[in-house]
């Protein structure tokens, strides 16, 4: 399970992570209030905070599944949806958003796979088909299908390559999904919820793929209610709540000694007694 | 594994699943049960009568049985005459033209549908009311006014020109009644309705599919026209079926509509020959079996098309007939009636 593969960071490619004063609204409700996060390359920010706070919508638009409305994520330096050409920003066409997001995975909490495609076919869809002529990533079919079947054994499931998504538990759908989005090598992964649709004794299975890619020096982005693991695997813990960044900073800092009245309130009813130090 | 093997009273057990049993009867590894489990291994099994389902049956069975007889022995019915002319040379020219119809029009049909489906769900309020527009209109004009209209283009239409609009440049002219024979009437019409209808099948077979499939595959950047044909569509296809083949065997049947034009497919030629011989029945009779026969062989195609599309959709295929048939033989025949054979 825990081959040691090539991570991105060992190719010298990085993972900077530029969110500046971010602005979104859906209709006349404002789920972004200008929200600002930095994450190195190679960190691991885990994101809570109560329902409809915006999590989810942060995440979104940093793969440009969701268009800011104002501010704006630089991903290395590179705007993401947007090409600067003198002192305006055009907005990139799809074919360069696509590309864009083939540097970002994505792992979604009702896992998304495609049901009439078989594990594996899941995990090389996107390698076969969506690195544009001269991406340096772009491998022939045999290679592609040695990677996939690479990644499936990484998540513990090269048995089950064949299957297809309803033939298997939601704990494997989910690591199959992992292995899908790591299969276009991003250096950045997002996880919303991985866990949520999980039934509790499938919920470290999963756990156990990501705190392994924790390590990887892959970027992470994860948004999340397993406040254990938030501890365990994060560098920075970031609190939202209503559409704003109340506080961030070490996990031990923020989840024993934080400074916002709100975030104390947070954790106190989401964290049970025998957890808090 | 040991679950498999413990038998509890209230699970019933087969003869096969005893005598398939090696070793003694397996004991439950729960702490030790306070009165000893008697051995149901060896009992008899009596499966529950159900006397309303026999007595269903038989009256089931009678009905059809009082339908074959009357049909094989009413003799105005005229079996001789419906066999006669059931293989007729000019009655199977006809079908050919059904068919040829049938499937020209039906592809057409289904083609421009997915397009229109794809302008109706795109971005653009132009191409979206342009579709709309288009299924109105052919929706809800009767098929034999579009027919007729079509055939009488040119009472409205004098010439068909290409050209570039509004200027003299000109690539070709004709005259409309040489351009819309019965043949391009029948075509322009039966397609031209079809694909309102299909437009409307695939569009919804195309909504049926969840939104977070379309999600997944742009933040894996798959472009889009692959993302529609190889994770929409495929999924798609299970809810435009079903469907798309009532369409296509309702086309089949349609396609006689186009009698009006003169047009010799399978039900005008048997019009025009009984009115020749009079035997009107038994030649609507070769006419409906032909279209039975038709029929039959799409819902094959249509079984066959719909299990390569429920892969993965549910967990374990069905066996088709055919292998159920085949399982059969293979357990009961050989076990029974060709004992020599190894299992
Ligand atoms: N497409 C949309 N249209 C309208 N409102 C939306 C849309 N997406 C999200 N919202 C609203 O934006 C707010 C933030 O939603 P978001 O999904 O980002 O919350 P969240 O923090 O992820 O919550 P949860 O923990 O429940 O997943 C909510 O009030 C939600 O109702
Ligand atoms: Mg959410």
């Amino acid at each position: 399970m825990s081959t040691a593969l090539q991570t991105s960071a060992a190719q010298g490619t990085r993972g900077h992570v530029e969110i500046t004063n971010v602005r979104k609204s859906f209709g006349t409700t404002e789920v972004l209030k200008g929200v600002s996060l930095t994450v190195q390359p190679g960190g691991v920010a885990v994101i809570v905070g109560p329902s409809g706070s915006g999590k989810s919508t942060l995440l979104r638009t940093i793969n440009h599944l969701e268009k800011v409305d104002g501010g704006y994520i630089a991903i290395d330096g590179e705007l993401v949806g947007y090409e600067v050409r003198g002192n305006t920003l055009h907005e990139l066409r799809e074919k360069d958003i696509l590309r864009q997001r083939t540097n970002i995975g994505m792992v979604f909490q009702n896992f998304n796979l495609f049901p009439h495609l078989t594990a594996l076919e899941n995990v090389t869809e996107a390698p076969v088909v969506a690195l544009q002529p001269g991406d340096p990533r772009r491998k022939s079919k045999e290679e592609v299908r040695r990677r996939g079947l690479e990644l499936l054994d990484r998540v513990g499931l090269k048995d089950r390559a064949d299957a297809y998504p309803r033939q298997l538990s939601g704990g494997q759908q989910q690591r199959v999904a992992i292995a899908r989005a790591l299969a276009l090598d991003p250096k950045i992964l997002l996880f919303d919820e991985p866990t949520s649709a999980l039934d509790p004794e499938l919920v470290n299975e999963v756990l156990d793929v990501i705190r392994e890619l924790a390590t990887s020096g892959t970027t992470l982005l994860i948004v999340t209610h397993e406040m254990g693991f938030a501890r365990d695997v994060a560098d920075t813990v970031v609190f939202m709540d209503q559409g704003q960044i109340v506080e961030s900073g070490p996990p031990q800092e923020i989840f024993s000694n934080p400074r916002e009245e709100r975030t104390r309130s947070f954790f106190s009813k989401v964290i049970e007694p025998a957890f808090n130090i | 594994m040991t679950a498999a093997t413990v038998r509890t009273p209230s699970a019933p057990v087969t003869p096969e699943a005893v005598s398939a049993e090696t070793g003694p009867p397996a004991v439950p590894e729960s702490p030790t049960p306070a009165v000893p489990q008697p051995d149901y291994a060896a009992y008899r099994v009596v499966p529950a009568r159900r006397p309303w389902h026999w007595v269903g049956t038989g009256f089931v069975a009678l009905g059809v049985v009082a339908v074959l007889w009357s049909l094989a022995t009413n003799p105005r019915w005229e079996w001789g005459v419906v066999t006669q002319w059931f293989t007729a040379q000019s009655v199977v020219t006809g079908l050919v033209e059904t068919l040829k119809l049938t499937a020209i029009s039906g592809a057409l049909g289904f083609i421009l549908g997915f397009v229109l489906a794809l302008m109706r769900l795109s971005s653009s309020p132009l191409l979206v009311s342009v579709s709309w527009t288009f299924s109105w209109i052919f929706r809800s004009t009767p098929l034999l006014v579009q027919v007729l209209l079509w055939y009488n283009l040119g009472y409205l239409y004098e010439k068909i020109t290409l050209g570039i609009p509004f200027t003299d440049v000109r690539f070709f002219e004709t005259q409309t009644t040489t351009l819309i024979s019965q043949f391009a009437a029948a075509v322009l019409g039966l397609t031209l309705n079809q694909a309102a209808y299909s437009a409307e099948i695939i569009r919804g077979g195309i909504l049926s599919v969840d939104q977070g499939q379309l999600e997944a595959a742009s933040a894996l950047g798959i472009p889009a026209w692959r993302r529609n044909t190889r994770i929409v569509l495929p999924q798609a296809m299970r809810a435009i079926l079903p469907t798309a083949f009532n369409e296509i065997i309702g086309l089949v049947k349609g396609t006689s509509i186009v009698y009006v034009l003169a047009y010799s497919e399978l039900f005008y030629t048997v019009q025009v020959i009984y009115n020749r011989t009079q035997q009107v029945l038994p030649l609507l009779l070769v006419a409906t079996l032909w279209y039975i026969v038709i029929t039959s062989v799409l819902s094959i195609f249509q079984y066959y098309i719909e299990r390569h599309y429920s892969k993965g959709a549910v967990r374990n295929l069905p066996l088709t007939p055919l292998q159920k048939v085949r399982r059969f033989f293979a357990t009961h025949a050989t076990t029974g009636l060709n004992a020599r054979s190894p299992r």
